[in-house]
């Protein structure tokens, strides 16, 4: 019965191996090494790249990273939910709108980060149609701030967060709102009492979704933050590339994925479930 | 008797049907007042526009005097009992009785909402939640969460039809008897005749979004007004014209007594009910007609000849005949 077991579970051990135990084994032997004049690593072997983390200036990138994360998801929530929360009701139109949310997914990422730059730019649509319209004289620098970020963020990110509240919302028995109502409960008490608890798992699971990959977004800090807004995705993008100092850039990526794991374990303890 | 919920000429239309047509009912205070129809009649379609959760097209909605047909749901004091019970997953039983008690200081809420819960008798699983409960214990919290706000009107949908039926049988009583303990107006909706006789101080019967007949299940029993309300409510045979319930057909092998009427017929399937027997019987026009006579000296036989009689008082007769 093991034996059979133990045959059974040998192609995803081995997927498991080569894609995550390997990986993650060459990253953690990079980071205990010197750098290299022209980029890759020497011997011997240095802590100097884990002590380095320790700097404030790298531990305020994370701390904001942690934020600007913390912020996209908040957002998302804020607009996803009256979102799902208007997909599940939307009767037979619910699978062109649920198409609809899905639709940006169908162009490349860049394309649509480079969409962003046009509308934000000193001389793009937004700056340009107020000028026009007289309200300002002088274009708004809206890109390459922080503010540029969050939007790009929470615009590639929404439809995670909306997915999995529409699942959850869709699967409330809508009944439910009736006899909230019939009980004496006003529209906004069905929301905190009935539809919130209920879309829960959803906006956990959403809310996941969102957080993990905007701690190690590099593409739309770089784009639309230029170098003033740097997220711990760019500073680790940055060491392989123009800086050449893999070890730093190793020891940095394993420390985010450390972040990411104790918050998740934190979050889970506390919610006593699953969370996806 | 002081009426607490007046319909009148309430219409509701969905595109291609009417729901509800022109419906007028009076329940009487403290009244255990059932909808009784087959499914599609409307009656459900009437609960919802009461509750609040349909808005008619026309008439008036009354409860104790006010009009309240253009009130949200939760501005107007009734509740509902859903054939499904809707209860909050979420929550357990407790907080599901609590639920409609929320504005009420904690002190008063906790001491309704435990007389409640024992009222129903469901003392010890206040800290279940649905999903750990069986179907009557839910049935149960259902009603303990409505009838904890104190209705003017308890509004039940069903109530009875997701139960297997001994415990459908036992939940009637039970229904019953909380009725006459609380002395709140029951608006009973259901399709089963045997449920809404056994229950009811007044009977609505519906068909095809009309009130065919409003009265006591006596007057809906024994003097319907229409061949509807007859062939709905009891079995009935139809002889010649004539309404016969099969209770009052007698059978005879021989000669039926003088001055009552009689027809002659052939046994059919029979089968033994310990208090009663059903005859099955086929009379000579092709006609299928039941009778349910006390236990007979000697056994039917499937194709003997016997006579059917009754008395002209036992046929039944339509004030208005449709």
């Amino acid at each position: 019965m093991n034996r059979l077991r133990a045959v059974f579970l040998l192609p995803s051990t081995l997927v498991l191996c080569v894609l995550v135990a390997a990986p993650l084994a060459i990253i953690l032997s990079y980071s205990v090494l010197t750098r290299g004049a022209y980029g890759g690593v020497e011997l011997p072997l240095s802590l100097e790249s884990w002590l380095r983390l320790a700097d404030p200036l790298y531990l305020g990138i994370l701390a904001r990273t942690v934020a600007m994360a913390a912020a996209v998801t908040a957002l998302c929530l804020a607009l996803g939910f009256p979102l799902a929360l208007f997909l599940s009701r939307a009767g037979n139109r619910k699978n062109l709108y649920l198409h609809l949310v899905m639709l940006p997914f169908w162009t490349s990422f860049l394309v649509r980060t480079y969409a962003w730059m046009f509308l934000l730019r000193d001389t793009g649509l937004i700056n340009t149609t107020l000028i026009w319209l007289g309200l300002i004289q002088e274009p708004l620098s809206l890109l390459y701030t922080p503010g540029a970020v969050l939007a790009g963020l929470v615009y590639g990110h929404l439809p995670f967060m909306v997915l999995p509240l529409y699942a959850a919302l869709e699967r409330m028995d809508r009944s439910l709102l009736e006899a909230a109502a019939d009980l004496g409960a006003q529209p906004w008490e069905s929301l905190a009492r009935v539809v919130i608890p209920l879309a829960s798992p959803g906006i956990r699971a959403g809310a996941v979704l969102v957080f993990i990959p905007c701690l190690g977004a590099y593409l739309t800090p770089d784009l639309l933050g230029g170098s003033k807004t740097v997220m711990a995705g760019n500073l680790i993008q940055n060491q392989f590339t123009h800086a050449r100092d893999w070890p730093f850039g190793s020891a940095a990526s394993l420390a985010l994925m450390a972040v990411i794991l104790v918050l998740l374990a934190v979050w889970v303890r506390r919610e006593k479930e699953p969370l996806l | 008797m002081a009426s607490v919920l007046e319909l009148e000429e309430v219409c509701k239309e969905y595109p291609g049907h009417r729901a509800v047509d022109r419906v007028s009912l009076e329940i009487p205070k403290g009244a255990f007042f059932s909808l009784l129809g087959p499914s599609g009649c409307g009656k459900t379609t009437t609960l919802r526009l009461v509750a609040g959760f349909e808005q008619a097209d026309s008439g008036e909605i009354r409860l104790n005097g006010a009009a309240i047909q253009h009130l949200k749901p939760y501005q107007r004091s009734v509740s509902t009992v859903f054939q499904n019970y809707a209860l909050f997953p979420h929550l357990t039983v407790r907080g599901n009785v609590e639920f409609g008690l929320k504005h009420r200081p904690a002190e008063e809420r906790e001491r309704r909402a435990r007389e409640a819960i024992e009222m129903v008798r469901l003392r010890g699983k206040e800290e279940r939640r649905p999903a750990e409960i069986s179907g009557g214990e839910r049935q149960r919290v259902a009603l303990a969460r409505s009838l904890v706000v104190e209705p003017e009107v308890l509004l039940l949908d069903e109530p009875l039809a997701a139960l297997d039926p001994s415990l459908r049988k036992q939940m009637r009583s039970e229904l019953k008897d909380l009725q006459r303990r609380t002395g709140i107006s029951f608006l009973f909706v259901t399709h089963d005749q045997e449920e809404a006789l056994a229950l009811s101080d007044r009977i609505g019967v519906m068909r095809d979004g009309r009130i065919e007949q409003t009265g006591t299940p006596e007057e809906i029993y024994l003097l319907p007004r229409t061949r509807f309300v007859a062939g709905f409510v009891g079995a009935m045979n139809w002889i010649g014209g004539a309404g016969v319930r099969p209770e009052s057909l007698r059978v005879a092998r021989g000669a039926a007594p003088s001055g009552a009427r009689r027809a002659a017929a052939e046994v059919g399937a029979v089968s033994f009910l310990g208090n009663l027997v059903h005859v099955g019987a086929r009379l000579e026009d092709g006609a299928s007609v039941t009778a349910e006579v006390p236990r007979p000296d000697g056994a039917f036989r499937t194709g003997e000849r016997i006579t059917l009689w009754w008395t002209p008082a036992d046929e039944v007769r339509f004030s208005d005949e449709g």
